[in-house]
């Protein structure tokens, strides 16, 4: 930048390069469904309304020159605090060295953005093609107060034990889902781990086992006692 | 020479030709032997498993009515964890996930991470991951055929399977200085060069572990108890192997040539002349072949590597994920900058999400990478194959002999350090 110039130069468009043959015919098939696509680092991705999901994720499988039959993955991300996944413009003049640096450097560095209007969760979905040998990835935005999106393990049999995991770490729930039950956690687990206002180091309490066969539960106060009457009695 | 023992009389005479159907007790079975129906727990902690896994049979007699798997023993957090490091520091992490064939987790997930900062490693660097992920592999379906051949009884070949697997493990202690936890790809580069003469080294390890595989192959194909036990048995159809999502050997036992180092081009992959053996049968035994024959590919592949690899840098020239040298630390300020801005804040990372997977031992391992522009990544998701083989084992069971669970289980490999993360 020159000294003089009152403005920072405008930043860089995004040059927006034309959508590849997966993605043309991805749009020629869904429309209207999809609502964005993009190619960031050479991987395809649409986003869907979640309402679409399981319509999507038909069309997608039956098409024959889509032919997504392999679903490799079922997530999800929780955007806590920056709903817009990144997207804002993280890049600032920096006067000292003359050019346009990408902000925040540093952890340190962070301000907590004030939270936008997007919805907090994004499931995400990576499918793959055994014919065709191609790949996508689906975004869907999933609202805190209420998590729920129906489910694609009528589509994808893999999903029924990823959309477990997935509501067993991030709490998102399924519906119409079989089977949903927590498949890492244990039952009387309290919470969903992988969220963000999940502190790393909280502890819960291992629950004793009481289903059949289990030992009698310990009841600490009657050892206690024990222990008390015994040394009474040695002393005696 | 000590004396000939002398021969029993009944040695030499033929055993009566009897039919299989009655030896097997086929046919028409009494309704009165059926038993009362069983809950049976297998697991966590089988003698006859490799892996803690609890899989509840309900059992007709012997015959499995339902089934139900439940993972979950080894979950620690991997992803909670990843996202409270820098990027550098969950190398090491990865090495827990499939504790078998760690080099193959380490480069997929510096590999993401490469594809995240747009990093093309130089050209010696790509030969040496592939020649620790091919060792890697190699090492994983030895472990995996010689200890489920020791869930059948047949203790002979693990022994030579896990001495062949030690030869391996020579070699990549020779690689990076560790046997399993072996940290040795680091982001843009790997932990070492190959050490001098490792070339006739590795001829000569290898050729003594692929005697000892084919003494195993010899063992164990044509015995017939472990066909009996293999043959026909854990059966899933191609079409719900990819309805259930499983890749990797599972997969191509079926039938499917599905082999990402084939398909998708990475590393030096294209350039290297194999062969992608493929099952017909989709059962155990083919499980096994493929895996048998994937051991003699790797090796293949390993002698090409250290024909043809080129002299050069080992780690790319890239500021942003290169540590200075150390001579350079010491004795410069702008180098002692860099190094204690890379250590302390990570380096810097665009924002944006990229999926990188390639062919692991039991299939496709992806990681799924979140980054908002820090040193830490946002999110860090593994898509493991061992989960994906699993789902559908349940499904494989129904209607299968109590018997079948042990060979089924050890084919489908689960490494619960990957399966649970």
């Amino acid at each position: 930048m020159p000294e003089n110039s009152p403005t920072p130069p405008a930043a860089p468009a995004a040059e927006q390069p034309a959508p590849s043959a997966l993605m043309a015919a991805v749009l020629a098939r869904l429309g209207a469904l999809v609502i964005e696509h993009h190619a960031d680092y050479g991987d395809d991705r649409i986003h869907v309304a979640r309402e679409n999901i399981v319509e999507v994720c038909r069309a997608l499988r039956d098409t024959p020159e889509l032919a997504f039959d392999l679903c490799l993955d079922v997530t999800a991300v929780d955007y806590f605090g920056n709903p817009d996944g990144f997207r804002t413009p993280t890049r600032i003049w920096d006067e000292n060295r003359g050019e346009w640096r990408i902000r925040p450097q540093s952890r340190h560095q962070i301000v907590p953005p004030p939270r936008g209007s997007e919805p907090r969760f994004a499931v995400v979905y990576h499918l793959f093609s055994t014919r065709h040998l191609h790949r996508l990835r689906i975004k869907t935005r999933v609202p805190e107060d209420d998590p729920v999106i129906a489910t694609v393990s009528d589509v994808w049999p893999a999903a029924n034990w990823l959309e477990r995991e997935t509501w067993d770490l991030y709490g998102i729930r399924f519906s119409g889902h079989r089977d949903l039950r927590r498949i890492y956690l244990y039952d009387e687990f309290v919470g969903h781990p992988l969220r963000k206002d999940y502190a790393k180091q909280h502890e819960q309490p291992i629950e004793e086992f009481t289903g059949p066969g289990a030992k009698e539960p310990r009841r600490p106060e009657i050892e206690h006692a024990g222990a008390i009457a015994k040394i009474a009695d040695r002393s005696r | 020479m000590p004396e000939p023992l002398p021969k029993s009389p009944t040695a030499a005479a033929e055993p009566p030709a009897r039919r299989r159907e009655e030896l097997t007790l086929g046919g028409d079975i009494d309704p009165a032997l059926h038993a009362p129906p069983m809950r049976l727990q297998f697991g966590p902690s089988h003698p006859a498993t490799h892996g803690t896994v609890r899989i509840t049979l309900d059992l007709d007699g012997e015959q499995i009515v339902a089934a139900d798997v439940q993972v979950g023993y080894l979950h620690r957090g991997f992803e909670k964890e990843c996202e409270s490091g820098y990027y550098y520091q969950n190398i090491p992490y990865t090495d827990r996930l499939n504790y078998s064939s760690p080099i193959l987790c380490n480069t997929a997930y510096c590999m993401a991470v490469e594809k995240l900062l747009g990093i093309k490693t130089p050209e010696r660097c790509d030969y040496i991951r592939v020649i620790g992920c091919e060792l890697s592999r190699m090492a994983d379906h030895m472990l995996c055929v010689g200890s489920s051949a020791m869930e059948l009884a047949a203790f002979t070949p693990f022994l030579y399977l896990l001495e062949a697997r030690e030869l391996v493990l020579d070699q990549i202690d020779a690689l990076c200085g560790a046997r399993v936890t072996t940290n040795a790809i680091r982001i843009g580069g790997v932990i070492a060069d190959l050490p001098e003469g490792f070339r006739d080294f590795s001829r000569v390890k290898l050729d003594r572990a692929i005697q000892l595989v084919d003494d195993a192959h010899k063992i164990l194909t044509d015995n017939i108890v472990f066909r009996r036990r293999m043959e026909g048995t854990g059966y899933i159809s191609p079409q719900d192997l990819i309805a259930y999502g499983v890749t990797g050997p599972m997969l191509r036992a079926g039938g499917v040539a599905l082999d990402l180092r084939r398909t998708q081009s990475y590393l030096v992959y294209p350039e290297l002349d194999f062969d992608v053996p493929v099952g017909e049968h989709s059962d155990n035994f083919d499980r096994y072949l493929v895996r048998m024959e994937e051991v003699r590919q790797s090796r293949r592949m390993i002698a090409q590597c250290l024909e043809r690899i080129p002299a050069g840098p080992v780690n790319v020239d890239d500021p942003r994920v290169r540590w200075p040298g150390k001579n350079q630390v010491f004795g410069r300020m702008e180098e002692l900058i860099d190094q204690f801005k890379l250590v302390t804040e990570g380096g810097v990372f665009p924002p944006g999400e990229v999926y990188f997977a390639l062919e692991a031992t039991n299939g496709e391992l992806g990681f799924y990478l979140v980054s908002d522009g820090t040193g830490k990544p946002y999110k860090c998701r593994v898509r493991s194959p061992s989960f994906s083989n699993m789902s559908p084992l349940g499904h494989a069971l129904i209607g299968r002999q109590l018997a079948d669970v042990v060979p089924t289980f050890g084919m489908t490999n689960m490494i619960g350090g990957e399966c649970d993360r």
